[in-house]
């Protein structure tokens, strides 16, 4: 099970808006940026681009670490921090 | 019943919505709407759902829509993408509603299509088959699609405008596009004038005349008296040919106005740092400068491709937004104008609906 937090920009777009901070079981980056769009449809529009491929100012930490390969596997108890960039706003 | 007017408001930071009763000496401001998303058009469909395009650097482009005038909002860009393999599309530039559907107009420039109210979109993909495709160049905002003007009649019909390629229609519903440029100068490329490559800033169409086109482009003010095919320029008279917006009179489609700015190498502004709209009566012919109310010195604006729009009222207003936040409205098709908000973000895109209640 992995710790996901989210930013109030990218909650605030949706009606039934997620909380900050949500708890997803998923083997890899992508499996849970799938599973979070199951949840609340429209997200993996919001994070990635088509390939699919994170979009070029969403900032992905995993465990500390930056992460942009969807395919990148998620330890038990991972964190996951999704950030925008400091460009873009 | 009572109407109410509202000017839709897209700009850098959100969208507004300003508002007045038909007599529109008293306006009110509500907004920012779409959580401060960059707005680059905002209009109001058939049915009264508010309807908001955009794009933002973290989150892409999307499609805002409430059905209860703003109170709340939900955003979807299911399927306005060019695939893994295509271009990247960071906004949505224009949104226009045809028989029920609606049509977005993106970055760098294609058309969408949305049969459900734009929870998800389908690409025209005939447009951006057109063999001048690969030749297509960005101007200043980038290479998109701004002007998508439906056949009031002929649902297979309708004509786009990018820019820098020019003008296009379709006749079998979007499968297959022509060119619409002949007669519109091209000064940006030297030699004969091409066929496509041109810089429309703003297309439209009054639905009463379905053979007359009016475009302001980057060189002058055109109108076409046969569904685009030829054009003939109707500059001569306004102190520059250059400008972004065009509105036609909504009841008399010999009448239209511009907003003339200073050249493209020349600031691209209020000529002279006086506002002025201008107006004319006779298909172009000759104009008339409308500065009633507006300001007339240091008044260095820029009024953008979206940002003039006309109410339908039996004396139609005339609404227009500047980069610098300002909003001017006139109740008396531009005889008298006044400033009905101010310090609002950068305006992008002004649109108008009158709402009965």
């Amino acid at each position: 099970m992995a710790t996901v937090n989210l930013p109030r920009s990218l909650v605030a777009l949706f009606v039934d808006p997620p909380p900050r901070q949500v708890q997803i079981d998923a083997a890899t980056l992508g499996d849970l940026i799938g599973q979070l769009d199951q949840r609340w449809p429209g997200m993996h529009d919001r994070l990635c681009d088509p390939g699919p491929q994170l979009r070029e100012h969403i900032n992905v930490f995993v465990d500390g670490e930056r992460e942009r390969d969807l395919a990148a596997p998620l330890a038990t108890g991972a964190e996951v921090h999704v950030i925008p960039a400091v460009a873009g706003g | 019943m009572s109407q109410r007017v509202q000017v839709l408001v897209g700009t850098r930071k959100g969208a507004f919505i300003v508002e007045s009763d038909a007599a529109r000496r008293t306006w009110t401001t509500r907004g920012p709407f779409c959580d401060l998303w960059p707005i680059h058009h905002f209009i109001r469909t058939a049915d009264g759902t508010l309807v908001a395009g955009g794009g933002n650097a973290w989150y892409g482009p999307t499609v805002w829509r409430s059905a209860d005038d703003g109170t709340t909002w939900s955003q979807s860009s299911s399927g306005i993408d060019y695939g893994a393999d295509g271009p990247k599309i960071p906004s949505v530039w224009h949104i226009a509603q045809s028989n029920g559907k609606l049509y977005a107009g993106v970055e760098p420039a294609g058309l969408f299509r949305s049969d459900d109210a734009g929870q998800s979109w389908t690409h025209v993909a005939g447009l951006r088959e057109h063999p001048s495709r690969p030749q297509w160049e960005p101007g200043a905002g980038g290479l998109i699609l701004h002007s998508i003007v439906p056949h009031p009649t002929d649902l297979d019909r309708m004509w786009i405008a990018i820019s820098a390629a020019g003008t296009f229609e379709t006749t079998d519903g979007g499968g297959t596009w022509a060119t619409r440029n002949k007669g519109v100068r091209a000064d940006f490329i030297p030699g004969p004038t091409p066929e496509f490559g041109h810089c429309v800033h703003k297309l439209k169409l009054n639905a009463s005349e379905p053979d007359t086109l009016y475009q302001q482009n980057h060189c002058g003010v055109y109108r076409s008296d046969d569904a685009g095919r030829n054009w003939v320029d109707l500059s001569p008279g306004l102190p520059s040919e250059f400008g972004f917006p065009l509105q036609i009179h909504p009841h008399d489609p010999s009448t239209i106005y511009v907003i003339p700015h200073a050249g493209p190498e020349d600031g691209r502004q209020m000529v002279g740092g006086k506002a002025e709209v201008w107006r004319s009566r006779d298909r172009g012919a000759s104009w008339q400068a409308l500065a009633e109310g507006l300001p007339q010195q240091n008044a260095f604006l820029t009024v953008l491709r979206e940002a003039m729009a006309a109410d339908n009222l039996d004396r139609p207003g005339i609404y227009f937004g500047s980069s610098a936040g300002h909003l001017f409205a006139s109740n008396d098709e531009g005889d008298h104008w006044q400033k009905i908000a101010e310090y609002l973000p950068s305006i992008w895109s002004v649109e108008v609906a009158v709402v009965d209640d």
